[in-house]
């Protein structure tokens, strides 16, 4: 029998594990039988699939998009549109999941760390349709560039806790919202929005973000009658990649690209590609590759999408790195903002910057292959978020 | 050899508690660290708990945040910290547990840390992110060099957890007094005792009591039942408050004596 990963313990080969501080090592446990135990519940099982269906709007289509495949004279281009779930992006899936998970727990107080503030979103959402206490950490720096989505969550009850320390980005905010846990983990429920942090997190939003791939596995099937040859997804903790790739890991003959966050080049120290420019260690409970210095302490992350500001990435990829399953690949600030611009002119739609870095590798990947080859792009989110920061960038 | 041993057979025989202070290594520098550990052993402090610091100290209060950030600022490294070390083995015989994160660990060597470590006259390592499941990664250096793995118990930790910690434990056994990050609460000294007593049925290592203690009489109180009490943020703070003033290293002497007196 095939090995499925993680272990017991949270590896995934050398990397993932449970490196969190003994008060929360219980609540791991408890969390990873909760969890063990959801997973074989047909009921609980029922109910997540009836909320992703009648609340979140599932499924999402696998939208051919015609001009944006014709102006590029190469493959086809068949874009996931997580963008069009209910709060407008794939982070619902996820928050569903572990709302009612934390429901099943017992637990009415949920916490949530944030970076552009899309899984803040999807994490108040939950918490007012089950009547739950929500308070969201979000850096400083993203409560600044990402003001629509504080209002929002706001709007929708919870309280927007501003981390200040660090670089006032994603990596402080879970800081901060792990610290929080620390001191109230008897009855709150760690929402995380990545496939990163301890052990069974990894695992937990893996499977609940893989109605993304399994979606696309039937839909590619109906229209094409085949699978795709290529899949893209950005990554930044990987969530959507993870759930995108997830279901076609033991495919022969999909390539599958990663796309990590160059922000200002890989030649400057301002990105996050934490595969393609870290190394190996250890933070916020998971072993992976991180951007370091050579003693160990953790580098700022830069990109331009605050979403893939994060200096880390889910261990499962870097594993899927370490064993080539994926390949980790990268688009710069400047790359992402010209495709944003280039899908919302010619599909009419408004990519958030972070699938945008997602659109830019397919749009180099695109005229380099053949007219009947198909790429599947994970359109992870809508793009209204970022206007502010397009419009910055003086590129209207 | 054994110095965390040793120091706590010598107390026990004079039926004393142990005074255990924590310091940020390199904050504000680590000639100052020096200078303040000389002064520490001098007012009567047992055991010393260096801080290395790291950037995303996950599992700390505010004060040792910044004393972090600080130490980090004025190029404080690992390296640095065990030069320090080995420098205060030349004249000082005060047991040293090194008290941190395992990326700075990891990012060094695990296997050359250990060998580095014993070689400076470090006793033992007190690792917060690195629980019994995970520890023996870096156990497997550290307990053939000798350096004591010091565990954490918390006030989540369960009976059949703390068995299997207790079961692998080395030097002494720290329990956690608040449920929460370091300095950030006052601990409930009733339900300490409760908890301390039921890891006294399955130890014999001593117990140690930290995270939040920060006057006389709360350490007083403490030492009735543990054999140890660990002051960590409330020195920070006060060496930061008069990391200018000429008199620093006797103002903290001074803080600390009187907390020793009172066990």
């Amino acid at each position: 029998m095939k090995q499925t990963l993680p272990d017991k313990n949270g590896h995934f080969g050398i990397f993932g594990g449970r490196y969190a501080a003994e008060t929360l090592m219980p609540a791991l446990i408890e969390l990873e039988k909760a969890y063990e135990a959801a997973r074989q519940d047909k009921n609980f099982q029922k109910e997540f699939a009836w909320y992703q269906r009648e609340y979140a709007g599932r499924a999402t289509p696998l939208y051919y998009a015609r001009r944006m495949t014709e102006s590029l004279h190469g493959a086809k281009i068949y874009l996931k549109r997580e963008d069009l779930n209910h709060t407008g992006s794939h982070k619902i899936n996820n928050t569903l999941g572990q709302a009612l998970l934390a429901r099943e727990m017992g637990k009415k107080k949920v916490i949530a760390e944030t970076g552009a503030g899309q899984h803040g979103v999807a994490t108040a959402t939950v918490a007012a349709l089950f009547g739950m206490e929500c308070k969201i950490f979000m850096g400083e720096e993203d409560i600044r560039r990402q003001a629509p989505n504080v209002f929002r969550m706001k709007i929708l009850g919870a309280e927007v806790v501003p981390v200040k320390s660090g670089t006032a980005t994603l990596k402080d905010a879970m800081n901060e919202a792990m610290r929080y846990w620390v001191g109230s983990v008897r009855d709150t429920f760690y929402i995380i929005g990545t496939t990163a942090g301890p052990h069974p997190y990894p695992r937990m939003v893996r499977d609940f973000q893989s109605v993304i791939g399994r979606e696309t596995k039937k839909q590619i099937m109906k229209m094409e009658g085949r699978n795709p040859d290529v899949m893209i997804a950005c990554v930044g903790g990987g969530s959507n990649a993870m759930g995108t790739f997830y279901p076609f890991r033991d495919e022969k003959n999909v390539a599958m690209y990663g796309v990590e966050a160059a922000g200002l080049g890989m030649n400057t120290s301002e990105h996050s590609a934490s595969i393609n420019g870290g190394k190996v260690g250890v933070l916020h409970g998971n072993k992976t590759y991180l951007l370091q210095d050579a003693f160990g302490q953790v580098r700022d992350a830069y990109s331009i999408a605050a979403g893939l500001d994060y200096p880390g990435v889910g261990p499962e990829h870097a594993y899927f790195h370490a064993t080539k399953k994926v390949k980790y690949v990268t688009v710069t600030d400047k790359e992402a903002v010209a495709a944003f611009s280039f899908l919302s002119r010619k599909e009419g739609i408004i990519p958030a910057l972070e699938s945008a870095h997602a659109v830019a590798y397919a749009m180099k990947m695109a005229p380099k292959m053949a007219k009947n080859k198909i790429i599947v792009v994970c359109l992870s989110g809508r793009g209204d978020k970022d206007a502010q920061t397009i419009i910055e960038t003086g590129a209207l | 050899m054994k110095r965390i041993e040793e120091k706590f057979a010598a107390l026990r025989a004079k039926k004393e508690k142990a005074l255990i202070v924590y310091l940020t290594a390199g904050d504000p520098s680590l000639d100052m660290t020096k200078k303040l550990i000389f002064g520490l052993e001098k007012a009567g402090v047992d055991i010393l708990e260096i801080g290395v610091p790291f950037s995303d100290p996950t599992a700390d209060g505010p004060v040792i945040q910044a004393a972090s950030q600080r130490a980090l600022k004025a190029g404080t490294t690992l390296a640095g910290v065990l030069k320090m070390v080995s420098d205060v083995r030349k004249v000082s015989e005060i047991p040293i547990v090194l008290f941190g994160y395992f990326n700075p660990i990891f990012a060094y060597g695990v296997k050359k840390f250990a060998l580095d470590a014993r070689k400076a006259g470090v006793d033992g390592v007190l690792v917060v992110d690195l629980p019994y499941e995970e520890a023996g990664e870096l156990r497997i250096y550290t307990d053939a060099s000798q350096i004591d793995f010091i565990s954490l118990i918390a006030p989540t930790t369960d009976k059949e957890r703390l068995s299997k910690i207790a079961a692998s434990a080395a030097g002494f056994l720290y329990y956690i007094s608040i449920t929460g990050i370091t300095g950030t609460a006052t601990p409930k000294i009733d339900n300490i005792k409760t908890e301390v007593g039921k890891i006294r049925k399955i130890t014999k290592l001593p117990i140690a009591v930290g995270f939040g203690i920060s006057k006389p009489q709360q350490a007083k109180e403490i030492a009735r039942f543990a054999d140890g009490v660990v002051i960590g943020s409330a020195v920070v703070r006060l060496i930061d408050e008069n990391k200018n003033n000429r008199d620093l290293v006797e103002i903290i002497s001074g803080y600390v004596s009187e907390i020793k007196q009172a066990l």
